[in-house]
């Protein structure tokens, strides 16, 4: 927990007063990040949005149907992505597939005396591997969330289309009217959040790395756990937060 | 002994435990501007710390660490790096990034510290990389090179930065003679003219007396003999005449078991498998 606290001080130093003092972070390694983090998790993440948008029409029009409320499909569809889904699910996909990555990765340069070689360098490894990480995670995360949003919603499109009586138009101006701009803004907050929480978790548990390949393998698994669980709780936290204290 | 030098590295009653072990005794010595120090010594006998302690990334229990008549052990992290852009190291395995190629090693401390411009870093990079003997190497992945080249362009990048004061963990073994010659070669020329100094931990007695000016011998953390290496040639301790010559018998312990039960004699020894005894598990 010391090492988490010191490396997110260590990160803010980085990123917020370094820069003046004349080291201003290198863009090329930022970009370099943001095609492995969030360019290449686009396929998996359209996927999972599709399909967790055809579920919650699908799911919706069982129980609305009963109701005679067929109609608020979209709006559920619509509320339920920006909110909830979309945020959390595309969060999921990252941390399975580039939290595990990062941390293996530093993990791995740590125990072949990589980042003793950076610091003997006098390279801050925090500088040099964890800034350019954090930055892209920081702007890939939402960017994710947003464009997993629409195909969420084409999902949840495709279902009343084909399968229900909606028209296309009927569809978009539902969903437009039921949401406001605040439910797309509290998900991108989260998004965000999730972003940090997933990326120093990740780096934190690769530069503390111990006892070779097996030390790799261990802290790879126990950065995925913990920042699955951090983001559930941080999740409930923030929509108790949005939604439910104000 | 040279002492016209001005003194680079002073070590001095340097301390270091693990716990209850100490990895290092009341270690003491000078190196001078210009100097080669060699330091020998079984595996295990603290020669990988005592480097650690001198790069300041370890700190000592006691005693103290001068670099370039600075006190290491009391720097803030700042303080440290700013004496380490003045050092090069040589790792054992060359810690070179996987995800970089040999030539974009080479050139990132250029790239981190200075401000040439791109055709100048690639010229120097060039010029490092000629000079262990690997010209046109730039383009390849470290894994797609030998443990020998790694070392190689490890050196290459340890003196990217034109080092005052070189490290080297082990700089020639896993080399064939010829390539241990060069290096040797190479550190005895980057030596003259008291431009750099350095500090070498080396196994090869041959490479170790071609390029010494002085040597330490190590064993259990203290210091067994220092001398030059005419000294050390005729020394009369037989732990040195054993190391140098690499005889099997001799004053050196082969293994330390015995000692390790005495110091975990409150340790109670578990047989590997309770039930049935220690090798009885598959057949049984």
């Amino acid at each position: 927990m010391k090492n988490y606290l010191q490396l997110n001080l260590s990160l803010l130093y980085w990123i917020l007063i370094a820069p003046f003092t004349g080291q201003f972070f290198k863009i090329a390694p930022i970009f370099r990040q943001m095609v492995f983090i969030g360019v290449r998790a686009a396929p998996m993440v359209a996927l999972t949005a599709f399909s967790v948008g055809v579920t919650l029409a699908m799911q919706a029009a069982h129980s609305l149907e009963s109701l005679g409320a067929q109609m608020y499909i979209p709006d559920l569809v619509m509320i339920t992505l920006l909110r909830e889904m979309g945020p959390v699910l595309i969060a999921v996909i990252v941390i399975g597939r580039s939290g595990s990555a990062v941390a293996a990765e530093l993990g791995t340069m740590k125990v072949s005396e990589e980042i003793e070689a950076l610091e003997v360098m006098a390279i801050n490894p925090v500088q040099y591997l964890v800034v350019p990480r954090f930055l892209a995670m920081l702007v890939m995360l939402p960017a994710l969330t947003i464009f997993g949003n629409y195909i969420g919603i084409l999902g949840g499109w495709a279902v009343c289309r084909f399968a229900l009586d909606f028209n296309t138009a009927g569809y978009i101006m539902r969903a437009l009217e039921s949401a406001d701009t605040w439910d797309l803004y509290s998900g991108m907050i989260k998004s965000a959040v999730f972003a940090w929480i997933i990326i120093t978790i990740a780096c934190n548990a690769g530069l503390n790395v111990e006892g070779g390949a097996e030390g790799v393998g261990q802290a790879t698994t126990a950065s995925v756990v913990q920042a699955l669980l951090a983001m559930l709780v941080m999740n409930a936290v923030l929509t108790g937060i949005f939604f439910f204290a104000a | 002994m040279n002492s016209h030098g001005e003194t680079i590295i002073e070590v001095n009653d340097l301390v270091r435990r693990f716990g209850d072990r100490a990895v290092l005794n009341d270690i003491s010595f000078n190196v001078h501007r210009g100097e080669i120090l060699v330091i020998m010594g079984g595996s295990g006998c603290g020669k990988s710390t005592l480097l650690r302690h001198m790069i300041g990334s370890m700190k000592p229990t006691s005693g103290s660490v001068k670099i370039f008549g600075e006190e290491i052990t009391a720097m803030k992290e700042r303080e440290v790096e700013r004496v380490r852009l003045r050092l090069g190291m040589l790792f054992q395995s060359g810690a070179l990034l996987a995800s970089l190629t040999v030539g974009e090693n080479v050139a990132l401390p250029l790239m981190q510290h200075t401000k040439k411009s791109p055709d100048e870093i690639e010229r120097i990079v060039r010029q490092r990389l000629e000079m262990v003997g690997l010209t046109g190497f730039e383009d390849l992945k470290p894994d797609e090179i030998s443990g020998g080249m790694k070392k190689r362009v490890g050196l290459a990048r340890a003196l990217a930065l034109d080092p005052e004061l070189l490290f080297s963990d082990e700089p020639t073994s896993g080399l064939d003679p010829i390539m241990t010659a060069v290096v040797d070669q190479l550190t005895l020329k980057l030596t003259q003219g008291s431009h750099m100094t350095a500090v070498v931990v080396s196994h090869d007695m041959t490479s170790a007396f071609r390029i010494a000016t002085r040597m330490i011998m190590l064993g259990h953390g203290s210091i067994v003999a220092q001398g030059t290496p005419d000294e050390i040639r005729n020394s009369s301790n037989p732990e040195v005449q054993q190391f140098i010559h690499g005889e099997p018998d001799g004053p050196i312990p082969l293994n330390l078991s015995q000692e390790e039960h005495k110091d975990h004699s409150h340790v109670k020894p578990r047989p590997f498998f309770r039930a049935r005894g220690r090798f009885h598990r598959k057949t049984g």
